[in-house]
């Protein structure tokens, strides 16, 4: 049985551990706020521009702008992955990395070249142990961006496809569902045929003056679309960081009080058996004594 | 018919301002246009430049980068990369990106991307001009 200081010790080690937990939560659950905050103000920007998509894009067709092109020969595949910088989220990070793994595995079997854009430390950590061709990194940008950090990467992104160096793009992120639920997703952002499907729906009212021409105004739209997207999945990656890191330290929190319910249990009982042996060992001394 | 406008600008990080104004006029990418109520719908591409809008008899300057301006049923929307209100422009931090830009240009032996210095440039000159004409106008 562990001695008496042993237990205590591991009470206090365990009680220590707790503070930190709760305090990691209190902090996470306030980024959270921030970060569902700005998603929310990003929200209008990217509702207005799908709307306004929608309504060039409804007669607009592949020849009409190189992002919009589908190429029968796909050659050469970019992922980017957004994963957060820090751990202790729980299964978030490796989440997301698997099912970017996954992607990039997929594609490479078909003969398909992959190139990995990576922000945040996790997925360059991940990526670097693989033999795919890391494009860029990002290791300490997800504690504080902005849309230049989007449209830089999307710039990226969309220079590589328009020289042909890329001939598909794959967005992999945390998609924010609830406080409680966040999924990993893969969104095929280039081509850009594959994605509006959905977007042209909304349909336009069709009788707008346009400045310059359809074509000129779908030629600085779709690559800005590009960097909605990106922004939207580092939004949402870091939104559900936060959210992942919360719960996982509300588990651990939980975990510390049943363990110092536990330890003391452990304690109480070693310090009555000491007791106890202490007595019989008075009792055995006087009895030898007496006779 | 009604006779004012509304204007809102957004940017991915902040909606910047939601207003009723008497007259817009924005920095198209082909001239600067200016829109009165019961203009007819119309989409636009922005470029580089200063938005004004009148209110009351007052006109009051938003520095805009990149965007598009919507104009529909007396409501104009301007999406915007970069907008700021003549009031929030830090001159100091432009003044500093022109000196920056003409450092640049005088040191040509460095690779410079000679489009990109040029737009870094126009946009802190116009942020300034901006705030100059926002000031003359009285309304920063």
């Amino acid at each position: 049985m562990a001695s008496l200081k042993d237990v205590q010790n591991q009470i206090v080690g365990v009680k220590k551990t707790k503070q930190i937990t709760k305090a990691m939560n209190m902090v996470a659950s306030a980024k959270l706020r921030n970060a569902q905050t700005r998603i929310e103000r990003f929200r209008p920007y990217a509702d207005k521009f799908y709307e306004m998509l929608g309504d060039l894009a409804t007669g607009a067709d592949e020849s009409v702008h190189p992002l919009l092109e589908v190429r029968d020969e796909v050659k050469t595949v970019g992922i980017m992955v957004t994963t957060s910088d820090r751990g202790l989220c729980g299964a978030f990070n490796v989440n997301i990395i698997t099912k970017a793994m996954k992607l990039a595995q997929a594609k490479a079997k078909e003969g398909k070249a992959v190139k990995v854009y990576c922000i945040g430390k996790k997925a360059r950590d991940a990526f670097r142990k693989t033999e795919f061709e890391i494009v860029r990194e990002e290791a300490n940008a997800m504690s504080n961006f902005d849309f230049t950090l989007a449209a830089s990467v999307g710039n990226e992104l969309i220079a590589g496809y328009i020289s042909g160096e890329l001939d598909e793009v794959h967005v992999v992120f945390g998609e924010f569902l609830s406080i409680a639920k966040q999924v990993p997703v893969d969104l095929a952002v280039l081509p850009m045929g594959a994605t509006e499907g959905d977007e042209t729906v909304s349909g336009g009212s069709g009788d707008y003056v346009y400045e310059p021409s359809v074509e000129g105004l779908l030629a600085e739209l779709l690559p800005r679309f590009i960097k909605v997207q990106v922004y939207r999945a580092l939004l949402d990656t870091s939104c559900s960081e936060h959210a992942a890191r919360m719960a996982a330290m509300d588990n651990a929190t939980r975990a510390c009080d049943d363990l110092t319910k536990s330890l003391t249990l452990l304690y109480n009982k070693t310090r009555q058996a000491a007791i106890t042996a202490d007595l019989m060992d008075i009792v055995g001394g006087a009895e030898a004594l007496k006779g | 018919m009604a006779n004012t406008l509304k204007i809102e600008i957004v940017t991915p990080d902040r909606k910047v301002l939601s207003e009723e104004v008497d007259y817009v006029g924005a920095p198209g990418i082909l001239g600067e246009f200016g829109i009165l109520p019961s203009h007819v719908p119309f989409l636009s591409a922005l470029g580089i430049g200063n938005l004004y809008y009148k209110q009351n008899g007052k006109a009051y300057y938003v520095f805009v980068a990149g965007g598009f301006a919507e104009v529909n049923n007396n409501k104009v929307t301007i999406l915007a990369e970069v907008a700021e209100k003549a009031s929030e422009i830090d001159t100091a931090r432009a003044q500093k990106a022109i000196e920056r830009a003409e450092e640049r240009v005088a040191k040509a032996k460095e690779k410079i991307d000679a489009a990109r210095n040029q737009a870094a440039l126009r946009r802190a000159i116009t942020r300034i001009s901006c705030q100059t004409s926002g000031k003359s106008a009285g309304t920063c």
